[in-house]
């Protein structure tokens, strides 16, 4: 499941329009040519399909709109949250399994099994927990990210060269020091792939939360434009929203791909 | 078998894990009579055990069940066709595939379950949207484990294939595809895990359909123990199910 994430990085293209490009450039026009014809058609609903004029309208105005940035202020604060309470969690959890065989084979299949189910129905709980407010959105992204960082560490762990921990321990480094100065630099690139499935989970978690019960966050705007069946302003924020997670996947990505090199 | 005995045996790790729960969810439930916890809160394990009973018969759990097994068959026919088959026109066609690569596998890290509201307008309150919503979810990893697979064939087989004058159809049929096949089921597995995530979710958030609505409709009765009851439900149907497709794949990888 680790791998089908993982941005590739294509070959790069050749000096001038490759034939890639090319193909590119044309499947992104036809797609465009497409919706424009079946918007101005009324082949389908007009406003399920509304013109891209429109589209990018709503988009522009979204863009300038002072009370978004705020909405969009309040998810990355929540998701920025359940990011650090999951993620050292998960560090913790994933080193204490990682390092002990026996507590590995008495409780990782527990997260093993928990890690893909639906997180979303733990919602009423998380309410009744944590309240209605930001509390139960950053517990939603919490759960969210905490398994796959978990996994991810603890597999990360068994995979540290034995050699490493071997000289950590004739050094006689103590726990804290065998954490801080063995494992977590060894770790780097599973950590950062943890962080990496951890972060898009955190953002579905907790715009789902926003979309079922708040009154604030971006997922409050996308479910509020369906309650007043605004579509332009929809594709918008959902716009933003994959731009924004697929860039986001994309530069802890990067970074991970920076630490192999300088490791290499 | 003496003491030390057991501890060495391979069962006695996952023992431990398991009366470690047990001793978990029985100190909740002191905590609870205690005062500790809140009981309206966290209602007692022993009463949520016994509440399953009743969630079973009284909310039609078999129909439910049915339902969602249902919209995860739909969604899994639809991801194979079309995800094996982008898959192969992807392989086919080498300058599309390297132009929409990257493209499917930004789609793949996107959160696509958040077009549910489009899909909604789309196609209504209905499983159609919970069943269009698992395929969309699930499509990303079929196509790249497909394309994957097929790329993956080893040089040697397919010399082979070409030195018997097989035509690029036969080719593709007696050599291609079975060398590619572990490859796409473990795509397809993955795209049924994300498509059965996606499919409850979404049955919990529009409120329609099997396993997902229960929670739902028992959150908004606060029927507290029966709303702890359905979420231990479908955690342990989701367990089963990826036991299920685990051990289905292992039976199925060819031995080396």
């Amino acid at each position: 499941m680790a791998q089908t994430g993982q941005l590739t990085q294509a070959p790069a293209a050749l000096p001038g329009l490759s034939r890639v490009t090319l193909l590119r450039i044309a499947i992104v026009l036809t797609i465009l040519v497409v919706w424009e014809a079946t918007a101005a058609s009324g082949l389908l609903f007009r406003d399920v399909v509304p013109s891209l004029v429109v589209i990018v309208r709503a988009l522009w105005n979204l863009l300038f709109e002072p009370d978004f940035y705020w909405h969009l202020g309040v998810t990355a604060g929540e998701v920025g949250t359940a990011l650090l309470i999951g993620g050292l969690a998960g560090l913790a959890v994933g080193i204490a399994l990682g390092a002990n065989r026996f507590l590995s084979q008495a409780f990782e299949h527990f997260l093993y099994y928990l890690g893909p189910t639906p997180k979303i129905i733990f919602f009423p709980v998380m309410i009744m927990w944590f309240g209605v407010g930001s509390g139960s959105k950053v517990a939603m992204g919490t759960i969210s990210c905490f398994f796959p960082i978990a996994l991810s560490v603890a597999a990360g762990m068994r995979q540290i060269d034995q050699v490493l921990i071997r000289v950590g321990r004739s050094f006689r480094a103590n726990t804290w020091q065998m954490v801080t100065k063995v494992y977590l630099p060894a770790m780097r690139a599973p950590i950062i792939n943890g962080v990496r499935l951890g972060l898009g989970v955190a953002i579905i978690g907790t715009l789902l939360a926003e979309t079922k019960l708040s009154n604030r966050g971006v997922g409050f705007l996308i479910i509020n434009s369906y309650s007043t069946f605004n579509m332009p302003r929809m594709y918008s924020l959902l716009i933003v929203v994959f731009v924004l997670a697929i860039g986001a996947n994309a530069v802890v990505s990067r970074l991970g791909n920076l630490e192999a090199i300088k490791t290499r | 078998m003496t003491a030390a005995a057991i501890t060495r045996t391979r069962a006695f790790p996952t023992l431990v894990g398991v009366l470690a729960l047990v001793a978990a969810i029985a100190l909740i439930e002191v905590l609870i009579r205690l005062g500790a916890i809140n009981r309206f809160i966290v209602p007692l394990p022993s009463q949520i055990a016994l509440s399953f009973e009743r969630v079973i018969v009284e909310e039609g759990i078999p129909e439910r069940f049915w339902l969602t097994l249902r919209e995860a068959f739909w969604a899994t026919m639809l991801l194979t066709v079309f995800g094996v088959g982008i898959g192969v026109l992807l392989h086919r066609i080498k300058t599309l595939r390297l132009a929409t690569e990257t493209w499917v596998a930004a789609f793949a890290s996107a959160p696509t379950v958040l077009m549910y509201p489009l899909f909604l307008v789309i196609f209504g309150r209905s499983a159609n949207t919970i069943i269009m919503m698992g395929f969309v979810a699930g499509l990303a990893p079929v196509i790249l484990k497909t394309v994957e697979g097929l790329a993956g064939t080893r040089r040697v087989l397919i010399d082979v294939g070409r030195s018997f004058k097989l035509t690029p159809w036969q080719l593709y049929w007696k050599i291609l595809f079975p060398a590619a096949l572990p490859s796409i089921f473990v795509g397809i597995k993955l795209g049924m895990i994300f498509a059965l995530i996606n499919i409850v979710g979404v049955e919990f958030l529009i409120n329609f359909g099997g396993l997902g609505q229960l929670i739902n409709e028992l959150a908004e009765r606060y029927d507290l123990a029966g709303t702890y009851a359905a979420i231990c439900f479908v955690v342990l149907v989701s367990v089963l199910f990826f036991m299920f497709t685990e051990r289905v794949e292992r039976w199925l990888r060819p031995v080396n």
